[in-house]
């Protein structure tokens, strides 16, 4: 039997809540879980009292069994964590819920993700103690403690080894923001970013300026996933799932910078095995979301999912080559996590699923294969396909 | 005299001893990294065993405290209190060519606002704090030859 996920699973639903600042939602982050999952049956038509299982990552907080005890689901099933922190795990956990319905472990699973900065601290912060012990004992003292911190020392090195210009980077951003304008959900909706915005916009640590870093919101993403037979009988035009992987190279993990392929976006050895459990190549990916927790680590996933030569990057890194619908490669559709929500990154595979439905607000003509990159330069990362029927 | 404006966490020995070796030395003014006395490589951070032959047979091993700058990044917007009034400062992340290309975290001692060149030499500068408590030493960079 061919060991793929291929066309096997289907997503059948997605919900999302409104999408707030941080600290300004007005409920809780269990109560925007239930709501997102609530949402999302809603859009499957189905009862969640039909949900058996589910899947998330970056150590969410919002307990399955929690969260069945309030749904009233009679028939737990699975209850999956994809390790890592930051949005590595948005595109794995769709791949864990989807193994387990391929095996037969679950029949319909919900992915979700939920946070509510508010009520449990925010993500760039350093900590607030007297001592230090451990990995970050090595950088904190130094000042380096934030992921910005962390993240800008890869993106320098891989600037200075390609010889990487600040567009490259800008157009990312330019793209984002450009597409949340269409978004009535974006929350810079109404808000357009210009060149000399960016340009004039402050440092938060070279290479990234302001407008490079992601956004830090309060709200909840879910999506359903049932069977590619089970999603035949559903009003929906399917969005099947074509691959999804996730892992790291030797020794990403290696403390104090120390990956000895340090430069990398982490999905060098993750990509091919997309591609080639998905069946398509890079040339053949209509619409891209590529998580941004900044923009150098969209550009280093693109080249290293085979859209640019890492040597090409001043010249693909325009926005004219990454905005919907004529664009070479119309990315982060949505606005992402630049300008539409950062909810750790569920956001984007939501957008890639609206992409295939024909349902986005920016939306590319006839999307057969839709693609999504989770969390560049954590580990492990993770990446899917989804496609329409006709990839099938 | 500090590079950084006081008040972030001090380092200290993690609880299991991992890496009580480092700072130990550091504050004799030695840099030391792990090292494998089965298959002689070097690894950092630390490690209970060694990566490549799986030894748990792993020292810690002065090193000359020179190395070259693999990246570096100038960090302008604060993320802790203590570092409001601080404006930009440098961190520069060493590699040792010598040593298996393993790589520290220090600041980049000098102007903040210098241009920094990958690549470039050079050494350690030891910054001890033996009053503070707990006292603890930080390990900086310099360009400078002398």
């Amino acid at each position: 039997m061919e060991r793929s996920l291929r066309g096997r699973v289907a997503v059948i639903g997605v919900g999302e809540t409104e999408y707030y600042k941080h600290g300004q939602s007005p409920d809780p982050e269990f109560k925007l879980a239930l709501k997102a999952i609530i949402a999302a049956c809603e859009d499957a038509g189905i009862s969640p009292k039909q949900v058996d299982g589910f899947a998330s990552y970056s150590n969410d907080r919002s307990d399955p069994s929690r969260l069945a005890a309030a749904l009233g689901i009679d028939d737990l099933r699975f209850a999956n964590m994809q390790w890592g922190g930051g949005g590595g795990g948005g595109s794995g956990a769709i791949g864990n819920a989807a193994a387990a319905i391929a095996t037969g472990m679950a029949d319909c699973v919900i992915v979700f993700r939920a946070l509510a900065q508010g009520q449990f601290g925010r993500f760039g912060q350093g900590p607030r103690r007297n001592v230090i012990a451990g990995d970050t004992a090595h950088t904190v003292p130094y000042g380096l403690m934030s992921a910005a911190q962390m993240f800008a020392m890869k993106v320098q090195r891989f600037m200075h080894d390609h010889g990487v210009e600040q567009p490259a980077l800008r157009a990312i951003s330019l793209a984002s923001y450009h597409h949340a304008q269409n978004n009535p959900r974006a929350v810079m909706h109404g808000r357009p970013l210009t060149e000399e915005k960016y340009d004039n916009s402050r440092w938060i640590v070279e290479p990234f300026h302001l407008f490079d870093c992601c956004l830090e919101n309060d709200g909840a993403a879910a999506m359903v996933l049932v069977s590619a037979e089970r999603a035949a009988e559903v009003g929906h035009k399917p969005c099947y799932l074509l691959g999804a992987v996730s892992g790291s190279h030797h020794r990403a993990g290696a403390s104090v910078h120390n990956a000895p392929d340090y430069a990398t976006s982490a999905f060098k050895t993750v990509a091919p095995r997309l591609y080639d459990m998905a069946g398509v190549g890079p040339g053949d990916v209509d619409v891209l979301q590529s998580y941004e927790n900044f923009t150098g680590g969209v550009l280093m996933s693109i080249v290293e999912h085979g859209f640019c030569e890492p040597d090409g990057c001043n010249e693909f890194f325009v926005k004219d080559n990454l905005v919907a619908p004529e664009g070479k490669l119309p990315t982060n559709t949505s606005g992402g996590n630049l300008a539409e929500c950062y909810m750790h990154g569920l956001g984007l595979n939501i957008e890639a699923v609206r992409q295939v439905r024909g349902a986005s607000t920016s939306q590319v003509p006839e999307v057969d294969v839709s693609m999504v990159i989770s969390g560049p330069m954590v580990t492990p990362v993770s990446c899917c396909i989804f496609g329409s029927e006709a990839t099938l | 005299m500090s590079y950084l404006n006081p008040g972030l966490p001090k380092p200290v020995p993690a609880p299991d001893g991992l890496d009580a070796p480092f700072w130990e030395a550091a504050a004799e003014g030695v840099l030391k990294l792990q090292r494998c006395n089965a298959c002689g490589r070097w690894q950092w951070g630390p490690e209970w065993i060694c990566h490549h032959c799986l030894s748990d047979d792993v020292t810690f091993e002065a090193v000359a405290p020179e190395g070259r700058i693999y990246s570096y990044e100038r960090v302008w917007h604060p993320v802790h209190p203590a570092l409001k009034e601080q404006g930009p400062y440098l961190i520069v992340l060493v590699e040792f060519p010598d040593h298996d290309n393993v790589r520290i975290v220090g600041n980049l001692l000098g102007d903040p606002e210098q241009e920094v060149t990958i690549g470039a030499p050079v050494r350690a500068v030891f910054e001890h704090h033996p009053d503070d408590e707990p006292p603890h030493t930080l390990i900086h960079w310099t360009t400078a030859s002398d």
